[in-house]
């Protein structure tokens, strides 16, 4: 049976643990605040670029593929596959970076089945640790996630142009992104968004009479052009700051499960050291009282 | 005001208000959004946006490239990067311009795409800088 001045010890060092995980709780929660009013923030631009977009792929929609820009209408060849990952740059955040692992680890299997080549673009220490003792043949390039401080849009540039000049370059010919969707504090949801060629959302039923007469200055295909990257660019900021809004989700719900832990560890402690000392006591008495009676 | 303007950045919404009229950066020239127009999508260069409300000039901002789409009752101005007129800093722009300018001399003769692009941007930044200080002292 363990000493008294063990359990003394390990009761003090399980509250000195709970004190923690309480604070990053209490961090995580005003950090989940404030990166959830940052999305909020960043939609009105996500909406309208999508509008745009939908119109102009409207306007050009009667052309053939071969002379649509590559970015929408993929460089008509599906061999190379490019596939960014999104995680956090530090831990104890639960599943939240073992979920997008897993999910990129299946889509990797997926697609290496199908005979296709993949790189790999992990956005994020933590991803990027494990994929690239995973597969270090396939890392193209690792790029540091947020490291604890606001999503920049120059992060989202940054990956954005990246996936450009390689898809320029013709290096790959699709790609997609993997990241958690911020569903509520408890749930992230990893979600395999294709980015190359890129899903246009339809909205045939939506004004399709402003659309017909809609003017373009420049032409539709110059404006396409210049569109297409910034709405590339948009869609990796809009899934960063779902990603950064569930990891602090991710990480007050594992932080409020651990700092639970702690106290039930705590409350069985305590009362394994009251049990201890109350037997040490009685112990005590035994022996005083069989001595006593001995004499 | 019927006409109701947004400009957005990425980062954030800036304005949504009602104005009488705004006058935008086009690529080609400047436009303005007035009220019952044909709808109209056009890229922008990096310029001033005026908005008015009578004849008067309310507010301007300074957008650093983007793109605007114009109806009859909206106009939404998706910018590169946006800021009021007022809170812009000479100084800030100048070193940007120094740096833009220190990269065009190292850029490869050869790569057009890149010529295009810090062209584009060293246009908008100077834009600024005019906005800024007015056209003399360019």
């Amino acid at each position: 049976m363990a000493s008294l001045k063990e359990l003394r010890g390990r009761i003090t060092g399980v509250k000195s643990t709970r004190k923690i995980t309480n604070a990053m709780k209490m961090v995580a929660a005003s950090k989940l605040r404030r990166a959830q009013s940052q999305a909020e923030a960043a939609r009105p631009y996500a909406e309208a670029m999508g509008r745009m977009m939908a119109e102009l792929a409207a306007a050009s929609r009667g052309a053939d593929a071969s002379s649509l820009p590559t970015l929408l209408g993929g460089t008509g060849k599906d061999q190379v596959h490019l596939v960014v990952v999104l995680t956090s740059d530090r831990g104890l955040a639960g599943g939240f970076n073992a979920n997008i692992v897993r999910s990129a680890r299946q889509l990797i299997r997926t697609l290496r089945d199908e005979g296709r080549t993949v790189r790999l673009l992990p956005v994020g220490r933590k991803g990027a640790d494990i994929l690239a003792k995973e597969y270090p043949d396939l890392v193209v390039e690792r790029v540091a996630g947020t490291e604890g401080r606001d999503v920049g849009f120059d992060k989202a540039e940054y990956v954005g142009k990246k996936i450009v000049a390689m898809l320029e370059a013709g290096e790959i010919d699709r790609c997609t992104l993997i990241y958690n969707r911020f569903v509520n504090a408890m749930t992230q949801i990893a979600i395999q968004l294709p980015l190359v060629p890129l899903s246009v959302a339809e909205n045939d039923n939506a004004a399709p009479a402003e659309a017909a007469q809609y003017e373009f200055e420049p032409d539709e295909a110059t404006l396409l052009a210049n569109l297409l990257p910034r709405n590339l660019q948009v869609q990796i900021f809009s899934a960063l700051l779902e990603s950064a809004a569930g990891e602090q989700g991710a990480r007050m719900t594992a932080m409020d499960n651990a700092s639970r832990n702690a106290s039930k560890a705590i409350d069985r402690l305590s009362q394994k050291y009251n049990r201890t000392r109350q037997a040490n006591i009685t112990n005590e008495l035994i022996e005083i009282i069989s001595g006593a009676e001995a004499v | 005001m019927p006409l109701r303007i947004e400009i957005v950045s990425p980062e954030k919404r800036l304005v949504d208000r009602q104005v009488d009229m705004a006058v935008v950066p086009g690529m080609e020239g400047d436009i303005a959004a007035m009220p019952d127009r044909a709808p109209l999508m056009l890229q922008l260069r990096g310029g001033v946006v005026a908005l008015y409300e009578g004849d008067k000039i309310v507010d301007r901002y300074f957008v650093g490239g983007g793109f605007a789409d114009m109806g009859a009752e909206h106009c939404t101005i998706l910018a590169d990067s946006a800021q009021l007129m007022s809170e812009l800093s000479a100084d800030d722009a100048r070193d940007r311009l120094r740096d833009l300018e220190t990269t065009w001399a190292q850029i490869e003769p050869n790569d057009t795409d890149a010529h295009d692009r810090l062209s584009r941007e060293i246009q908008s930044v100077r834009a600024e800088l005019e906005a800024v200080e007015g056209p003399a002292s360019v």
